[in-house]
């Protein structure tokens, strides 16, 4: 179809663009906000970041242990910024009132006799007559344009200090079994509802049909309470691993079922019964000839249930203690969103450690996602 | 536990349901091939371990839940004392739970129908311009992301400072430009819903944009071809060939967002925890399940509304199945 160049479609393209504008910019601020200095954050929209901003910084300098004594002065010298920071003063203050009163390069006079001053690129050089004798030294108050910089502190922190990185392996924890256990009883399940011939096959079919839009909350009380009789009688804790292996297990039967079935149902009836003619038992056929088959639908059945266990906050929250040890990404978020809400470099880092492992599947194996969800998928 | 121990309990974890399978199997080829008057029985025992454990899990995360929590809804807070419908008189006067049924319509109503909407529209304009894919690549991928990452992600961009100070997130930046007030979005009753709503929709919109642009592909171009040679306008074509032939698929995405809609929990527990007037049912009934130590039976009641709501697509669904059995 050739389309000639057309106002409708020069307006379609602006429409699109608007669209993939508005889709992206969210996630794309918080990406960004994730990468820059949590100060700077805190004061100035994301959208700032990539040009020459200016910024307001207080500062100590430092107090007596430095100082050193030359010509009958006591001098104290240092630095503002870090170096390499590429920040730019172009005036400073010494009292809080006027936090720019002196350009740079100007002689700043403290109340004490002492003098000050400091130069473009942060070096300040304070001298006195008399020896300093506070440890702690004085504030100054620079205004300096500070170029786009980013960071990867914030991730250091959120990883090591916050807890996230525990999270984060108990989110694998989570999920790995809780895709892989249903793949593989589905398996056999969707297997023999295909190709096995036995009593009360359709009725097991359409309760698999039914299972598919129970909405998961009409399963937690009962499962919560059977969890802790189960914790009492033996004597373990309710809430464990294996526990929320098998809710989820529970939860994502009837959809992992009903994909593979679909999909079982399509493969050519002959080739199972040219098997059964030669002599292969079930099991034989079900390994040799229907799992090689049936890679890419268990790749996109993979994906799907496993990116749902990934995001799940409910079913971790309910099945899972919200300790250290065993709390998911997802939990940790939302309890950093109650306890940390204003701290935003923590929170944008977090959010994004916590998509970072879907995204990287979303990006890789889009086509397996995809052809999962057209398939059909319908989640209880 | 550190990852070691971690890692050794995942790995045990799988391996005791791919032992079961070959174990069980293998020592069934093994005993029953020796005779073949057992063969009837073997192959009902062949049955029985292929069917077993999907059908223990579903009995016991599914089947008897249902039951257990319809029963649980007449009984008192720890499940013991019959109480006759008392949970259910409880819930109709109960202010939150008349809220909540308010906005889980809203949700039911807005959310589904702009999605699809959306998603329609943009697999349309994407089907024509060469940069299409990445355009879908990037609005079907919120997808991937989890409701508490894109609650996270929208509560920076309503983030609200007070009118002096400079604006860090997004929509009062832009409100402040276009020289209004900045409001703290998240806290105006009933329109709050709507800012709510506007993430699942951000979120649902890939969805019914990837099924459409499949389905999209499905209708003969020589339909469309003979409409534009007739002189048909895109517009035309759009309302009079597209939305027809895809009739089928737009019922099918819209129960597939209504069915997530009914159950939306994640987005109101990180965003408003249900304050501000943005109570909805799932995440009421689980501030029941532990709210004083919980209440089973006021819980299973909010759990047994949710159920309501899917009941018809549930008769819909299986009688497609039971139709398509037939053919």
């Amino acid at each position: 179809m050739i389309k000639k160049f057309s106002i409708s479609s020069i307006f379609a393209q602006l429409l699109l663009l608007i669209f993939v504008f508005v889709w992206i910019s969210p996630t794309f601020g918080l990406f960004i906000s994730s990468l820059r200095d949590k100060d700077v954050l805190a004061i100035s929209g994301w959208w700032t970041s990539f040009t020459t901003t200016n910024v307001n910084e207080i500062y100590r300098t430092e107090g007596m242990e430095s100082q050193v004594e030359e010509n009958g002065y006591f001098i104290i010298k240092g630095k503002v910024f870090e170096e390499g920071s590429g920040k730019l003063i172009s005036r400073f203050g010494i009292t809080s009132k006027n936090i720019d009163e002196f350009e740079v390069g100007e002689i700043a006079i403290f109340k004490d006799g002492s003098e000050i001053s400091i130069d473009e690129k942060g070096n300040y050089f304070w001298r006195s007559k008399e020896k300093f004798t506070k440890k702690k030294g004085k504030r100054i108050f620079v205004s300096a344009t500070s170029p786009p910089s980013f960071t990867l502190d914030n991730y250091k922190e959120v990883l090591f200090k916050e807890g996230l990185g525990q999270a984060f392996i108990n989110t694998f924890a989570v999920a790995i079994p809780s895709t892989l256990i249903p793949l593989i009883i589905c398996s056999f399940f969707a297997y023999s509802l295909t190709w096995m011939r036995f009593f009360g096959r359709d009725l097991l079919l359409a309760t698999v049909i039914a299972a598919l839009v129970v909405p998961l909350q009409m399963s937690l009380i009962p499962i919560l309470s059977i969890y802790n009789d189960i914790g009492a009688l033996f004597g373990v804790a309710a809430k464990s691993f294996p526990g929320i292996w098998m809710a989820h297990t529970g939860f994502g039967l009837a959809s992992t079922t009903f994909l593979l079935w679909n999909f079982l149902k399509s493969l050519p009836n002959e080739m199972m019964e040219a098997a059964r003619v030669d002599g292969a038992t079930h099991y034989d056929t079900f390994i040799k000839i229907v799992v090689p088959l049936s890679i890419p639908a268990f790749a996109s059945i993979f994906i799907l249930q496993f990116l749902w266990v990934w995001n799940d906050l409910l079913v971790g929250l309910v099945f899972l203690d919200k300790h250290p040890s065993e709390i998911i990404l997802t939990a940790k978020l939302k309890e950093l969103l109650g306890s940390r809400g204003e701290n935003w470099e923590i929170l944008t880092t977090g959010a994004f450690i916590s998509m970072s492992v879907p995204l990287l599947i979303f990006f890789s194996l889009q086509r397996y996602f995809i052809r999962g969800l057209v398939a059909g998928s319908v989640k209880g | 536990m550190t990852i070691f121990s971690l890692a050794l309990t995942v790995l045990v974890g799988i391996l005791v349901f791919v032992l079961f399978f070959h174990v069980s199997n293998f020592l069934l080829d093994h005993f029953g091939k020796r005779s073949s008057k057992i063969f009837k029985l073997e192959n009902s025992l062949r049955v029985i371990i292929f069917i077993a454990p999907a059908f223990i899990v579903l009995f016991v995360f599914i089947i008897y839940p249902v039951f257990e929590t319809i029963r649980l809804s007449f009984y008192d807070k720890i499940g013991r004392e019959f109480l006759g419908w008392s949970n259910y008189a409880w819930a109709i006067k109960d202010p939150d739970f008349r809220r909540s049924i308010l906005n889980n319509f809203g949700w039911l109503l807005i959310v589904p129908t702009l999605s699809t909407f959306f998603g329609l529209v943009i697999a349309n304009l994407a089907d024509r311009i060469w940069w299409g894919t990445i355009a879908k690549s990037i609005i079907f991928m919120p997808m991937a992301i989890s409701f508490v990452g894109a609650g996270v992600i929208w509560k920076f961009i309503y983030d609200y400072r007070g009118p002096g100070d400079e604006q860090i997130g997004l929509l009062n930046a832009i409100v402040v430009a276009l020289g209004f007030e900045p409001q703290a979005w998240l806290t105006i009753p009933i329109w709050n819903n709507l800012f709510l709503m506007a993430i699942m929709i951000w979120i649902q919109t890939g969805l019914a944009l990837v099924i459409f642009s499949a389905a999209l592909r499905s209708i003969p171009s020589e339909t469309l071809d003979a409409a534009r040679i007739d002189g048909a306008s895109e517009l035309k074509i759009f309302w009079s060939i597209i939305i027809p032939y895809l009739q089928q698929t737009i019922l099918v995405i819209w129960t597939i967002i209504t069915i997530l809609v009914l159950k939306v929990f994640d987005i109101i527990y990180a965003m408003t925890n249900g304050q501000w007037q943005t109570e909805v049912l799932a995440n009421l009934m689980y501030d029941w399940m532990f709210r004083g130590g919980g209440d089973s039976g006021r819980g299973s009641v909010l759990a047994f509304c949710i159920m309501i709501g899917v009941i018809p697509i549930l008769g819909w669904n299986l009688y497609q199945h039971r139709k398509e059995q037939k053919v």
